[in-house]
């Protein structure tokens, strides 16, 4: 599904952040991608959504080499990405109205693409109804990013970009987008991206994680964590010992 | 503002107005009650509502102008870095230059007609409104811009759901400030070259008549005219910036 090709990608003329990289996540996989700050996870997510261009090799997704954001992709971000002007019904509708915008013309929107504007099921799915007309200066931050989530799904996309969704979060918020996001992964038959700077997180969602280093990463490190993504798996040993690994290899570099 | 409040301080200026002018008892400052009576004379059988409209127009058209030309025009330099590199520089420049002082140029160039007073009031407001509107636009994060173009927006989608909503804000908050200024260099521009307008009529009717309730009649339709603006613009930013009260 996801597939970089030898990528090499820097900001100006510094460090290259990525070197020769090369990775692939297959589809329907859900990844965690985790590092410390400045290793690069940001930038490798802005590549995969098709904000940044590699400077060099290739990112290609669903077989197609990636040019310019794709319609078939989300992006979660971790706060500001909603619109403080426009209510939640507004906001989750968002990426529609660009869409009727653009009309289905293949790049902004996919050819089939019939103009809507229905995010009701939405905004249900993710318990928003009674918040809708509420403005995001409103709302809790764990509506705010419910809200984001309903704005890329109502989108139908087949790959979903979590750049530290939760992190602003307090925990008990976080376990429970956590749980709804691995639910929704599951339901919408999502290829799922999520970067994250937390242990816990990562070990608990991925059931692949790619560790990031220091830049010039050129190496993709992945770890296989098959139990991961059900309720129970927080409270097994694998989940410790993920964590404990993960910990030892954080703190080695 | 709640309309009792506004009643109350009307009324409270008016007896602060009463209570000078018994103090003083010069001509120069009359009762508001001469100045009432004045007034509706002059409105009714004089022409004072002909130099009203004539102010009306000129503020409203170069406010109109001034919007219309210095919103896209900040936009566009809050959304371009390069743009804001060749132009910022420049504005930053004129941007406190009092404007007024190129009365005697303008009406050179533009003649004694409406032009020439619609545009000093409009290079007043421009670039009030021209700075105002590009720091919004420049302000807004980064974050926001990219999330909006991952659900596929490209530049025009952007400008018309991101940058143009982001800026309406700025471009009320920078027509709610011009209006005091517009109305005051309205004042001055009706001083030059014309026989129409409240600037003219304040001016003939006080220092060459030294009819000074009729003075004061043309200073209340003035105030009028800024207040009326004033309110007109307050209740455009409850309608469509329902999100920042809140």
């Amino acid at each position: 599904m996801i597939t970089l090709e030898s990528v090499t990608f820097r900001y100006g003329t510094g460090t290259p952040i990525f070197d020769h990289f090369s990775w692939t996540a297959a589809r329907g996989e859900v990844w965690a991608v985790l590092g410390p700050s400045g290793c690069g996870k940001s930038t490798l997510l802005h590549l995969l959504a098709g904000l940044l261009q590699p400077t060099g090799g290739r990112v290609i997704i669903d077989g197609q080499p990636l040019t310019r954001p794709r319609p078939y992709t989300g992006l979660i971000i971790q706060d500001y990405g909603l619109l403080p002007w426009a209510t939640v019904r507004e906001n989750a509708a968002l990426g529609l109205r660009i869409r009727n915008f653009y009309g289905p013309d293949g790049t902004h929107a996919p050819r089939d693409y019939r103009p809507t504007l229905e995010v009701t099921p939405w905004l249900e799915r993710l318990g928003l109804l009674e918040v809708a007309d509420h403005f995001p200066g409103q709302i809790s931050g764990g509506q705010r990013q419910r809200t984001a989530i309903a704005r890329t799904l109502a989108l139908h996309p087949d790959v979903l970009l979590m750049d530290e969704p939760f992190s602003s979060l307090d925990a008990p918020t976080r376990e429970s987008l956590q749980g709804l996001v691995l639910d929704l992964w599951r339901e919408q038959a999502l290829t799922l991206v999520m970067v994250t700077h937390a242990i816990e997180e990562a070990a608990f969602v991925g059931q692949k994680i790619l560790l990031l280093g220091q830049p010039p990463n050129r190496e993709a490190v992945v770890l296989d964590n098959p139990g991961a993504g059900s309720p129970s798996y927080r409270e097994s040993e694998p989940y410790q010992g993920m964590c404990r690994e993960l910990r030892a290899r954080l703190g080695g570099r | 503002m709640k309309r009792r409040d506004l009643f109350l301080a009307t009324a409270t200026l008016l007896v602060l107005w009463q209570i000078f002018a018994w103090i003083v008892r010069l001509p120069i400052l009359p009762a508001p009650l001469v100045v009432a009576k004045t007034l509706v004379v002059e409105l009714v059988k004089g022409d004072l509502w002909r130099h009203f409209l004539a102010s009306l127009w000129r503020v409203v058209a170069s406010t109109a102008l001034s919007i219309g030309l210095a919103a896209p025009a900040g936009l566009a330099l809050g959304q371009s870095r390069k743009l804001s590199k060749v132009f910022l520089p420049v504005i930053y420049i004129l941007y406190p230059i009092p404007k007024v002082v190129f009365v005697p140029v303008l009406l050179l160039f533009f003649g004694i007609g409406d032009l020439s007073k619609i545009l000093v009031i409009f290079l007043v407001l421009f670039f009030q409104i021209l700075v105002l509107v590009r720091d919004q636009a420049a302000a807004l994060r980064p974050e926001l811009i990219l999330s909006v173009r991952s659900l596929g927006a490209g530049r025009r989608a952007l400008f018309r759901f991101v940058y143009l909503p982001a800026s309406l804000p700025a471009i009320l908050t920078a027509l709610r400030q011009s209006i005091g200024t517009a109305v005051a260099v309205l004042y001055v521009v009706e001083f030059f070259a014309t026989n129409l307008g409240l600037g003219y009529y304040i001016a003939f009717q006080g220092s060459t008549l030294l009819n000074y309730p009729a003075m004061y009649a043309g200073i209340v339709m003035m105030s009028l005219l800024g207040l009326s603006l004033y309110f007109l613009v307050d209740r455009l930013e409850k309608t469509l910036c329902r999100w920042q009260g809140q």
